[in-house]
């Protein structure tokens, strides 16, 4: 969890300085509206996360946004077949930066058990993924320590990466538009 | 619930109907397994339905199942029907040849056949006529050929990183 | 009501809104494949007028992961994973099935306690998958407190698996033959405590809902079917009885025992919203008690049944025991000689009727299986059941229907 004390503060009397990245990305990491973009049974096990015994909302994260328009995370959790494939990227498309995707399970990170003709081998081939949490379907706890794991790519993420060239590059390879600022 | 119809009794009334139709009648594990001729799988599928005594009036499932090695019998639809008033469940099966698989659809008088009958068509290639629309329902459109088909391969093609020889292809 | 009123509550010019802004303005709405509606990834590519639906066309097949080609490649004992997967909301049903389906390939008889032990997890499966549909069926209305509430108890049953098995969703729980173990004193411990505390803890849900004003005028009406258009589509389980036909597998051609217990089939009238949540309500209940009476009961004896040939030995025995390791290896190795035949068999899952056909040439894979997906199969009927009514009800009737994807889409 992002405290203030974990940034580093110079106090002084009636003021604090810092920096504007750490301000940023403490505020990003403790707020993230995540879209979970459940399809099989990976999202079941994402309902008992949202539920009340593991409680996803203790971490900021009580808003479920149902629109890729006003979402900062992409969580996947389920099958991707070839047939949803497009309408997943079509979905990260939508997303405005800065966004992060959680690959949930077995098939979303690699195809899973589904090595067939009609399964997508894992979402990293049409989309970008910055954690994969393993299993099939992964514990609620495994979940939410995929969660943690993107918090922490948050709170540590230089403001610039975005505008960056090696970032741009990342996107061209998967024939996505930056948004190009 | 024990059932009021015999095996015997269905299979002798059947074929006191269709005689010529039936080409084969069999019950592996005590449930009676009958071969239909393909052109007359309709008319027998509506007959039991509307006749009195039988009512074998639900369609549990139908599906296609493929014989490569069976010329001109390569491919075989399988019906599970279901009287509910007799508790009395019947298989029936026809062959159809790989050149031109087709038998008549049960979408007049199943609306549950609609979808089984496009599942196997997309699994199979298997045509349906009369069918109202007879197109691709768990692949996306663009796939050009019948899956379940034993000629082609269960794995992605697109695979590099398994090797063969540890999942015995 | 949800059936759409041409005449006056829609004929009022003083809130400025005139007939002709809702009539004769049809729009198109794309209702999924992902929307927060549909639980699932299905399309539904709706036709409107103003509120109320004229057409309606279902896309699905998008999670398909050849479930169907996957166990024409794998040996009989591997194929119990893929079912966990068919409808996952309920899995233990949908392997023990499987199992049935190969004993009774194989000519395999359980003995008693087997059948009593699966009874009770299949049970609870059952009410696993009746508390997520009932409870979405909550939220859907607005009522989210019902889902948070219940989803505690869930985990209780979850809990329950885990002392089985191990895992909490896709059990892949005992094995052709029986159970890997017996019943923990631990698990009889919690399903004695939840035997104790759910009834309590349903009971204030059904008080939340069953009666509640709200909710009874937003589901009363809202996708209803006739049981003869049910039939015709191949309705089956809690949605065809809600139409008013009291089909269960479970009487009709009982297996694992069910003929030994004492059990009422709930059934509903109008066959809308309010009778497919109730009849899931009441069968939560009659579940309640057949665990109770399986349990009470439960037969003393073997937890597992005597075929060597087929039963995974355990893996103290394989590394110490010359002839375990041979069964261990021959199973494993797909050595074992299958009969050659085709069996069909059912169980009452937590959708209906969930069928087995499975030809086997004497291979160590079955030549070809095919399942009964009751989703896949009553799912067609939806575009009927919403014609005429508003967008809201179009998506209670699908949350109620308990349209599964995993089930749906093979």
């Amino acid at each position: 969890m992002g405290k203030i004390e974990d940034m580093q503060v110079i106090n002084g009397e009636g003021y604090q300085l810092t920096s504007l990245e750490k301000v940023l990305a403490t505020a990003r990491a403790n707020s993230v509206w995540p879209l979970p973009f459940a399809t099989s049974c990976c999202g079941i096990e994402f309902m008992a996360t949202m539920g009340s015994n593991y409680d996803l909302a203790r971490f900021g994260m009580e808003r479920m946004s149902f629109s890729p328009r006003q979402a900062d995370l992409l969580i996947v959790a389920g099958t991707i077949s070839k047939k949803l494939g497009p309408i997943l990227k079509q979905a990260y498309e939508q997303m405005a930066e800065p966004k992060w995707v959680l690959s949930v399970g077995a098939c979303a990170s690699s195809g899973g058990i589904f090595d067939t003709y009609s399964v997508l081998q894992g979402i990293d081939r049409v989309i970008p993924v910055d954690v994969y949490v393993p299993g099939c379907p992964p514990r609620p706890e495994q979940i939410i320590d995929g969660i943690m794991k993107i918090h922490e790519l948050v709170k540590h993420e230089p403001l610039r990466r975005r505008y960056s060239d090696e970032y741009k590059h990342m996107l061209t390879s998967y024939n996505i538009e930056s948004d190009g600022e | 619930m024990e059932s009021k119809l015999t095996n015997e009794g269905v299979a002798a009334k059947i074929q006191a109907q269709f005689g010529a139709a039936v080409v084969s009648v069999d019950m592996p594990y005590d449930m009676l397994t009958m071969e239909i001729a393909a052109d007359r799988m309709h008319d027998l599928i509506e007959w039991i339905q509307s006749d009195a005594e039988l009512k074998i009036g639900f369609l549990t499932l139908l599906g296609g199942v493929h014989y490569p090695n069976d010329k001109g019998r390569e491919f075989a639809m399988v019906y599970h029907l279901h009287s509910w008033t007799n508790n009395f469940r019947i298989r029936l099966k026809a062959f159809l040849p790989a050149e031109n698989p087709a038998i008549a659809t049960l979408t007049d008088l199943y609306e549950a056949a609609n979808w089984m009958e496009r599942e196997t068509y997309d699994f199979f290639g298997i045509q349906f006529n009369g069918h109202p629309n007879l197109v691709r329902i768990l692949n996306e459109d663009s796939m050009d050929y019948f899956p379940m088909r034993k000629e082609y391969h269960l794995e992605d093609a697109t695979r590099e990183d398994k090797d063969d020889r540890y999942f015995g292809r | 009501m949800s059936t759409f009123k041409e005449d006056s509550a829609y004929d009022m010019p003083h809130v400025g809104l005139s007939n002709e802004t809702i009539d004769g303005d049809i729009a198109t709405l794309n209702l999924g494949p992902t929307h927060p509606a549909t639980h699932g990834i299905f399309q539904n590519i709706l036709q409107v007028d103003g509120e109320k639906i004229l057409a309606s066309e279902q896309t699905v097949g998008y999670i398909h992961r050849a479930f169907e080609k996957l166990a024409e490649r794998r040996p009989y004992n591997q194929i119990t994973p893929i079912t966990d997967r068919l409808n996952y909301c309920s899995s233990p049903i949908n392997n023990i099935g499987w199992h049935m389906t190969v004993e009774k390939l194989i000519g395999a008889e359980m003995p008693k306690r087997v059948e009593y032990m699966r009874v009770i997890v299949m049970e609870l499966a059952r009410i696993a998958d009746h508390l997520i549909c009932n409870s979405v069926i909550g939220v859907d209305t607005g009522a989210l407190t019902g889902f948070t509430y219940l989803f505690q108890e869930r985990e209780k049953i979850y809990e329950l698996y885990e002392e089985i098995c191990g895992a909490r969703l896709t059990t892949n729980v005992g094995r052709i033959g029986g159970f890997e173990r017996d019943f923990s004193p631990e698990f009889h411990r919690k399903l004695e405590d939840f035997l104790r505390t759910f009834p309590k803890v349903f009971n204030e849900f059904d008080s939340l809902l069953s009666r509640n004003r709200i909710f009874m005028d937003r589901t009363r009406g809202a996708g209803p079917i006739s049981v003869e258009r049910a039939l015709n589509y191949g309705f089956v389980g809690p949605n065809l009885r809600a139409a008013g036909l009291d089909y269960d597998v479970r009487v009709m051609n009982p297996y694992s025992s069910y003929q030994d217990f004492d059990f009422s089939i709930p059934v509903g009238v109008a066959g809308d919203t309010y009778d497919r949540f109730m009849v899931r309500q009441e069968e939560i209940r009659q579940s309640l008690k057949i665990i109770e009476q399986a349990w009470k009961n439960l037969p003393e004896g073997s937890y597992k049944a005597d075929i060597p040939e087929f039963y995974l030995p355990p893996k103290e025995e394989v590394y110490n025991n010359m002839e375990a390791l041979i069964y261990h290896f021959k199973i494993v190795m797909g050595e074992t000689p299958i009969p050659a035949g085709e069996v069909y068999h059912c169980v009452e899952g937590g959708n209906g009727e969930l069928g087995y056909y499975l030809i086997s040439d004497g291979g160590r894979s079955p030549y070809r299986l095919q399942f009964r997906r009751p989703c896949f199969i009553y799912y067609q009927a939806y575009p009927e059941m919403i014609i005429g009514q508003t967008i809201s009800d179009a998506v209670l009737t699908l949350s109620s229907m308990n349209v599964i994807a995993g089930e749906l889409d093979a």
